[in-house]
């Protein structure tokens, strides 16, 4: 419009060097340039590949998904059989590895916050064991203590016969760990129903208490009342309606165990590698986390009568979440990523079901691998979206 | 010791006072006793142990040796008893130590709601009413670190005014504000002064012990070395070490 508006009436070529100068017009330019070519190379590529392929005879198609496999899962969450689907195979993968991901972020958080705290403490002792833990752990290889784990501990452990047994349920020899599986019976239900209203209970507890502080005053006590509805009201339920659950025990027969819950090595070692070594990691973020509140901020509260747990509550937890939680979420991501590992040690998670057994197998080496990626791409964007809504809603408001 | 004065105890009082980190001996047979209302300006280098000093009056570090009385209270009887004495207490720091992940307005409702329990629409009122009287109202739902130097110290002032203290503590509230805010801070414990709080506070600023002071203290190495009447301290000093103290802050 400003071009159009102008009163002056400049010549052609100043005019072209106007339009040129303006720089919503020129970044519009570089941009569309830009796009050009990012669109003729992958335009090249793939044009080139789809010809490579061809010409040996291979297809880039997702046609083979409803072919069946044909090959056995040692370890599947979600029920498998040997003529399921090549897709099948992929969601086998993928609920392996989310419960290789979820098990190993839970123990990983525990031990690092454990490890973490031990290396504040003020007992000399304390705080190097868990310095050395440290420092020796995060700076071996991963993968060479996966294997460390694997055929160093679990491979060499006794023969079902001679295994090692706790509490006549647990028992674990070389073919992994077998513990007592869980059988709900009738009205289990109504226990889980129990916890879903005890934490609905808890809820608008606590929220009342807060409406009741804001009105009166007076600070009702939560803790107890929250813990009780949480936990107090499904252990009361699950006792009244007779303890509905049963425990299946695995038993020695002949030269294995039945029954129970059975824990191959491969996903143990996988396990306590992955937890151990981000632990070490989480170890650090949550020293940091601690140490970055300053000790004013403890003093201040204090000059000011606040009792401790409430200032634990309301002035340090919050200022150290805000720093332990971005960096925790990573390492939540590279241990995810890391679980493809596994490979090494046969563990079935998705690398080793899909982007080897069924690569090999099948030869659809496009797709798989397109898919492979594609699925942890969308765990990392996913995550990191999450991510960005969070920090931006913690954000602390400088100048 | 006269029956009026034992029928209302001072708010303030130190008797044979002793405090070591480890082996080192920070706080030497401190005396002091502070009258209703009276307003105290500790000086002295750095290291003489000032914010030592005061720290233990509101115990947030423990002296080894000697008492400390609030109002006739004495700490030690039990965490509740010792919390229940500090209320009475409030305290400004050099670093100010305000909440930065709380609003101006929260820093000062909190110790109304988790202390005092009062409603929230009462705690939000009396907080105005102070950050008015520091004359920051209109700052009241930013962030602290949005404000200035000044600006945060004077938060801090109506943060400890809020729950109402019969005694304030001031440990340099000034040094670490650039000059041209120092005097919004002073102004501000002027009034206080004039409010008739009782005041300790550990500074510097001569103008200001010379306009509020009721008597200045000098402390070197742990020792209170002199203590005296404003003018009587400035003009005519009793000890080398004070004298050489106030040619340094003075022409240094
Ligand atoms: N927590 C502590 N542990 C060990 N030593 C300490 C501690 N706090 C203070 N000190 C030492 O005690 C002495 C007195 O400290 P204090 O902070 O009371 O001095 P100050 O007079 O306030 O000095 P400044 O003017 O620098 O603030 C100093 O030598 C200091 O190093
Ligand atoms: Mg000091």
């Amino acid at each position: 419009m400003a071009l159009m508006d102008s009163t002056a009436t400049p010549g052609a070529p100043a005019r072209y060097a106007a339009f040129f100068n303006n720089a919503t017009v020129r970044s519009v330019f570089y941009q569309v340039l830009t796009l050009a070519c990012v669109v003729g190379l992958i335009g090249y590529l793939v044009a080139n590949t789809i010809e490579n392929m061809s010409q040996r005879g291979m297809s880039a198609g997702f046609d083979f998904l409803g072919v069946s496999a044909g090959f056995g899962i040692g370890f599947a969450l979600v029920p498998y059989q040997e003529g399921d689907s090549y897709w099948r195979v992929f969601v086998v993968g993928i609920a392996n590895t989310m419960l290789v991901a979820v098990v190993g972020i839970v123990l990983a958080t525990l031990l690092g916050l454990v490890v973490g705290l031990a290396r504040l403490s003020s007992n000399w002792v304390i705080s190097n064991v868990a310095r050395w833990y440290i420092e020796i752990l995060r700076n071996t290889p991963l993968l060479l203590q996966i294997i460390a784990w694997y055929f160093g501990v679990f491979t060499l452990l006794p023969r079902p016969r001679d295994s090692l047994g706790w509490f006549g349920g647990f028992f674990l020899n070389n073919r992994g760990l077998y513990m007592p599986a869980p059988v709900p019976g009738d009205g289990f239900a109504l226990t889980l129903l129990a916890v879903a209203a005890g934490l609905v209970g808890a809820v608008l507890f606590a929220r009342r208490a807060q409406a009741i502080r804001e009105a009166t005053g007076r600070i009702v006590p939560t803790a107890a009342p929250v813990l009780g509805l949480a936990l107090g009201l499904p252990l009361a339920v699950f006792f009244v309606t007779g303890a509905p659950l049963g425990w299946d025990n695995p038993q020695l027969r002949g030269f294995n165990f039945v029954g129970g819950l059975n824990i191959p090595p491969s996903f143990c070692a996988l396990i306590i590698a992955l937890s151990i070594y981000t632990s070490c990691f989480i170890a650090e973020i949550v020293r940091a986390g601690v140490q970055s509140v300053s000790h004013g901020q403890t003093e201040a509260a204090r000059a000011l009568g606040v009792p401790p747990g409430r200032t634990m509550r309301s002035i340090i937890l919050p200022q150290a979440l805000r720093v332990i939680i971005p960096p925790l979420i990573s390492q939540y991501l590279n241990l995810t990523k890391n679980s493809s590992l596994a490979i090494a040690i046969g563990f079935p998670d998705l690398v080793s079901v899909w982007m080897h057994t069924s690569l090999n197998q099948s030869g659809r080496a496009i797709p798989i691998v397109a898919m492979t990626m594609g699925f942890y791409c969308l765990v990392s964007l996913a995550v990191s979206l999450l991510m960005n809504q969070y920090n931006r809603r913690i954000l602390i408001k400088e100048r | 010791m006269t029956a009026p004065a034992a029928a209302t105890p001072p708010p303030i009082e130190l008797i044979g006072l002793n405090k070591w980190f480890g082996s080192f001996h920070v706080l030497k047979d401190i005396d002091l006793r502070v009258r209703e209302g009276e307003r105290i300006v500790v000086c002295g280098p750095s290291g003489s142990g000032k914010s030592t000093l005061i720290r233990c009056i509101n115990q947030l570090e423990k002296n080894q040796e000697g008492t400390v009385r609030i109002h006739g209270r004495a700490y030690g009887a039990s965490a509740r008893e010792n919390d229940a004495i500090r209320r009475d207490i409030g305290m400004v720091f050099q670093s100010f130590n305000l909440f930065p992940h709380l609003t101006v307005l929260e820093n000062c409702t909190f110790a109304l709601t988790w202390v005092k329990q009062t409603p929230k629409r009462e705690a939000e009122a009396l907080a105005m009413e102070f950050l008015t009287r520091v004359r920051i109202p209109e700052q009241a739902r930013k962030f602290p670190l949005q404000l200035s130097g000044g600006q945060q110290q004077r938060v801090a002032i109506a943060r400890a005014l809020c729950v109402r203290p019969r005694i304030m503590l001031f440990d340099e509230p000034t040094s670490s504000l650039d000059p041209e805010m120092i005097n919004e801070v002073l102004d501000t414990m002027v009034e206080l002064a004039q409010s008739g709080m009782t005041m300790v506070v550990v500074s510097h600023e001569m103008g200001f012990a010379r306009k509020v002071a009721d008597r200045v203290i000098f402390m070197d190495q742990g020792e209170i070395v002199e203590e005296a009447a404003p003018e009587a301290f400035f003009t005519a000093p009793q000890f080398d070490r004070t004298r050489l103290f106030l040619n340094q802050i003075l022409h240094g």
